[in-house]
Order: structure tokens, then C-alpha cells, then sequence
């Protein structure tokens, strides 16, 4: 049976009519049609679903939706900037050439994110440990972690 | 999609009093695993009853030794310094589950009602001796961890049954503790072995602190060198070892064969391979067996050198390159 939930999406008060069974991530693509989070394995493993619920990272293709209710979800979508600008991070990519065929890109940002608000400077250890579950077959996990690098330390590269 | 109804229940009374009303249901808690048999279509269930948005199910308490309720993640865990301090088998393994993505949501309750033999914090827990708080239809009860595994996935849990919590005892300044995770690769990797160790020493029966000669970078087999004529003795002693039988096990010969005695790095060499003797293991995807009882040997012995330098020089687990200058717990 449908219900009707409200839960904050990228700063906005969405409603959606949801199904008990579908997942954060089917309602984000194929409901709200938001496609810059990505389905890769669906079972919790690559982490390119990754988005942020109240500050922390989770994989959006293991989250029922109707515990989305009431919370603050951000999505990829939801970091550029009114203007149009670009997020730091996102920008820290495309200047490091952290984006290959891009399908980890939207995963690794978000986890890079939720890193970055719970800690200004994290080590590059820390960075490494927050993105171990994102993985990258095109293997470019060296400019992937040069460019949060960029951002993390302050913009400095 | 897969079809089924989901529950939001605010208390673990109306939780349990839905798991008796409806038919083919789950608890459902971070729903890492549950989620992912749903997907493979490994269970169907019609209900999902979340413990997610239980009230105060989420909360660590110290207080006569620790209290982690049933909605603690392995984040929360990883979080706490208190834990980290006195509990640090259980910081060890907490962190080093899934990714950081999986340890945002997954519970330390649900990590141990899966009862997988590899489950990571199954053997902090049982070296810390954990009692698993447990509420079902007939009203509460506890029971010590150990008698809680009954075999490979099987758990101590009656129909309607679900666990609120566990309880660890406190442990002094002289007690530490280690989990060592042996896998393949660093993260979203089961181990193929997995060794918990707690120790609780002294010297000539009074508590021993942090001294001159302990704040250096020597290794702590160095350190246990120079301490021998002190006679650092082993009070009491829990090893536990997972993937090397159906269930995490603890190994008992070995602890019995080092309780009670004065401490050195050639006895625990003695004592980890009376660990070996007693693990199970099998061949693997993972590793064979051979391989596996070999790295219990290598690990046992690690990990209570972790658990006694953790004693001897505890400020080291928070603050790495520890100088003796600034430590507070130097003695004259």
C-alpha cells in the first residue's frame, strides 16, 4: 500500500508517495528522477549510491525509503551552489582529473563531503579510510585522493 | 521492487507486541544484512518491523562498567573515547567493518544476531564478557555472550525475542585489550581470521602506571625485556577467536595456561600456540586451513602484546608519538 512521507532533500521539503519496498535510491532515480546518484552493485558494496542523511554517509540502495521520513537527505544534486557555482569538492575533481567514466565520481564526493563537515583536516589516512567503501574500476583512487586533499587541507594542492 | 509493509514502532514494548501480531515478519535495525537477503531474495518477508526510531535505543552509558544500547552503531562506537580507553577491542573492530557508509547505520546488536563466525565484534565482546540484553514476550533476561551463540548463525533467541543491549563490566587502568582483523583486503573484506585478547596485569599486587622507561617508541617486547626482574604478572586473561570454528569461541586452554603467571614474550609464544591447537579452522575461499592456524599463532601472540603495551603505555592508543615530557602519568 502507498504512503505519503515528507522528508528534507537537498535543503527542500519534498513529499513523495512511496511504496513500503523501494529504497532511498529507487525513489531519488526513478520517482524524483534525480540520476546523479548512481546503482552500481545494490547490495551495499561500491558505494556509488552514497549520500549524506542527517551529516552522515550511507549507502541509499540498502535504506528503506520510510526512514527517510522526517530527515535531511543530500544528494549530489544538492551541492552546487544557487548560482550554478560548483561545490570545492566538485571542482577539486575536475581540476586533479579525478573523473574517469564518472559513474564513482557522484559516490566519492559524497563520501568526501560527510568526511570533510564532521572534520576540517582530515589525513590522508582518514581519507582513505572514508572512501574504502567507494570503489573506483577505472582505479584512479590517486587523483580521487589528491583532489579532497586540495579541499580537506584548505585549498592548497 | 519486493513487496512488504514497514513498521516505525517508538518502543521495544510495541516492537515485540507487533512481532506477535504479525505474520512473517523481521526486525529490521541499520538493515545492512536484512536489506541485502531481501535483494538476493534469501528471506521474503511480508512485515519489516525497524528498531531504528526505537526511543533511547541509540544511547552508550558508563556507569557500573558500559551499556550499549541495541540501536549503537559501529560508528557510535568508533566515536567514543571512553570505549576507545577502556574497551579498545571493541574500537578495533568496530572500525574496521564494512565501510564507513555500512558502519553509519549497521548495529554492533545486529553484527551479533547475525552470529556469522566472522562477525568482528563477537570476539571483542566475548573477551570483554559481555551479557546480551534480551526482550521478548515473557519479559526480560540477560545472558553472558558466550552461552548466546549456540552455532553458525544460530543465536539464544525464542520466537519474538529481540536484544536491547549489552552490558560489560569495568575494568581497571591494568586491563587492556586488542582485536586484530586478518584479511585479504583492507576494507568490506570478512576476516579470514579474527583474535580478541583482554589481559589484566600486575606487579607485586598493586596497579602499575605509566613510568619513564614506558614513554619511548621502543617496541614493547623491548619494553617487556627490561621489565623482567618486575615480574609483571598476568591476573586474569580472555582470548577469543573467530572464523576458526561454526561459532566465535573463546580458547581456554591457552587462557588457563596464562593466568596467574609472570609475563613474557616467550610465554606468550607458548601460549599462542596452545591458542592454535584449539581453533578449528576450515579451507576457505578465504584461506586454508593450515594458513589460518598459523596466523592464529601469529595473531594471539600480537594481540596480547597489543593488550599488555596498552597497559603499560595507554596514552599511546589516542595520542601516536607519545613523548615522556608532557605525559601526566610519569612518575617521579
Amino acid at each position: 500500500m502507498k504512503r505519503e512521507i515528507t522528508f528534507k532533500l537537498n535543503n527542500e521539503e519534498r513529499k513523495v508517495e512511496v511504496d513500503p519496498g523501494w529504497t532511498l535510491l529507487y525513489v531519488l532515480r526513478e520517482v524524483l528522477e534525480l540520476m546523479g546518484t548512481k546503482e552500481g552493485c545494490g547490495y551495499g558494496e561500491c558505494g556509488a549510491c552514497t549520500v549524506i542523511i542527517d551529516g552522515l554517509s550511507v549507502n541509499s540502495c540498502l535504506y528503506p525509503i520510510l526512514e527517510a521520513e522526517g530527515r535531511a537527505v543530500t544528494t549530489i544534486e544538492g551541492l552546487r551552489a544557487a548560482s550554478g557555482e560548483l561545490h570545492p569538492l566538485q571542482q577539486a575533481f575536475v581540476n586533479e582529473g579525478a573523473v574517469q567514466c564518472g559513474f564513482c565520481t557522484a559516490g566519492m564526493i559524497m563520501s568526501a563531503k560527510a568526511l570533510i563537515d564532521e572534520n576540517e583536516k582530515p589525513t590522508e589516512d582518514d581519507i582513505k579510510d572514508n572512501i574504502a567503501g567507494n570503489l573506483c574500476r577505472c582505479t584512479g583512487y590517486v587523483q580521487i585522493i589528491d583532489a579532497i586533499k586540495t579541499v580537506a587541507g584548505g585549498g592548497r594542492t | 521492487m519486493t513487496r512488504f509493509e514497514y513498521h516505525k514502532p517508538h518502543t521495544i514494548k510495541e516492537a515485540i507486541g507487533l512481532m506477535g501480531s504479525l505474520e512473517n515478519a523481521k526486525f529490521i535495525a541499520g538493515g545492512t544484512d536484512v536489506m541485502v537477503l531481501i535483494k538476493r531474495k534469501k528471506i521474503a518477508p511480508a512485515h519489516l518491523i525497524s528498531l531504528r526510531n526505537i526511543n533511547d535505543f541509540s544511547s552508550i552509558d558508563i556507569g557500573d562498567g558500559l551499556q550499549i544500547g541495541g540501536g549503537v552503531t559501529h560508528s557510535d562506537i568508533v566515536a567514543n573515547e571512553f570505549i576507545q580507553k577502556r574497551y579498545s577491542a571493541l574500537t578495533d573492530a568496530a572500525g574496521k567493518v564494512g565501510s564507513r557508509q555500512i558502519r553509519n547505520v549497521a548495529t554492533v546488536s545486529g553484527n551479533i544476531c547475525n552470529a556469522a563466525p566472522s562477525a568482528d565484534t563477537a570476539c571483542p565482546l566475548l573477551v570483554l564478557d559481555a551479557d546480551v540484553k534480551i526482550a521478548g514476550p515473557k519479559g526480560e533476561r540477560q545472558v553472558p555472550l558466550d552461552d548466546f551463540f549456540l552455532g553458525a548463525n544460530r543465536v539464544d533467541l525464542g520466537p519474538g525475542e529481540v536484544v536491547t543491549g549489552f552490558h560489560l563490566p569495568p575494568f581497571g587502568l591494568n586491563t587492556g585489550s586488542a582485536y586484530i582483523k586478518h584479511t585479504r583486503r583492507q576494507a568490506m573484506d570478512l576476516p579470514m581470521v579474527g583474535i580478541a585478547v583482554r589481559v589484566t596485569i600486575r606487579i607485586g599486587g598493586s596497579e602499575i602506571g605509566c613510568k619513564d622507561a614506558f614513554c619511548t617508541i621502543d617496541s614493547i617486547s623491548n619494553i617487556l625485556r627490561r621489565l623482567e626482574d618486575e615480574e609483571l604478572r598476568c591476573e586474569d586473561v580472555r582470548i577469543a577467536m573467530g572464523v576458526v570454528a561454526p561459532r566465535p569461541v573463546r580458547a581456554r586452554k591457552a587462557e588457563a595456561a596464562l593466568k596467574g603467571k609472570v609475563i613474557s614474550e616467550a610465554l606468550f609464544e607458548e601460549i599462542a600456540e596452545i591458542a592454535a591447537s584449539e581453533a578449528q579452522p576450515r579451507d576457505s575461499i578465504r584461506g586454508e586451513a593450515w594458513y589460518r592456524r598459523e596466523m592464529v599463532k601469529v595473531l594471539t601472540k600480537r594481540a596480547i602484546l597489543i593488550s599488555v603495551d596498552r597497559v603499560l603505555r595507554p596514552d599511546d592508543m589516542i595520542l601516536r608519538g607519545h613523548d615522556a615530557a608532557s605525559c601526566p602519568r610519569v612518575r617521579g
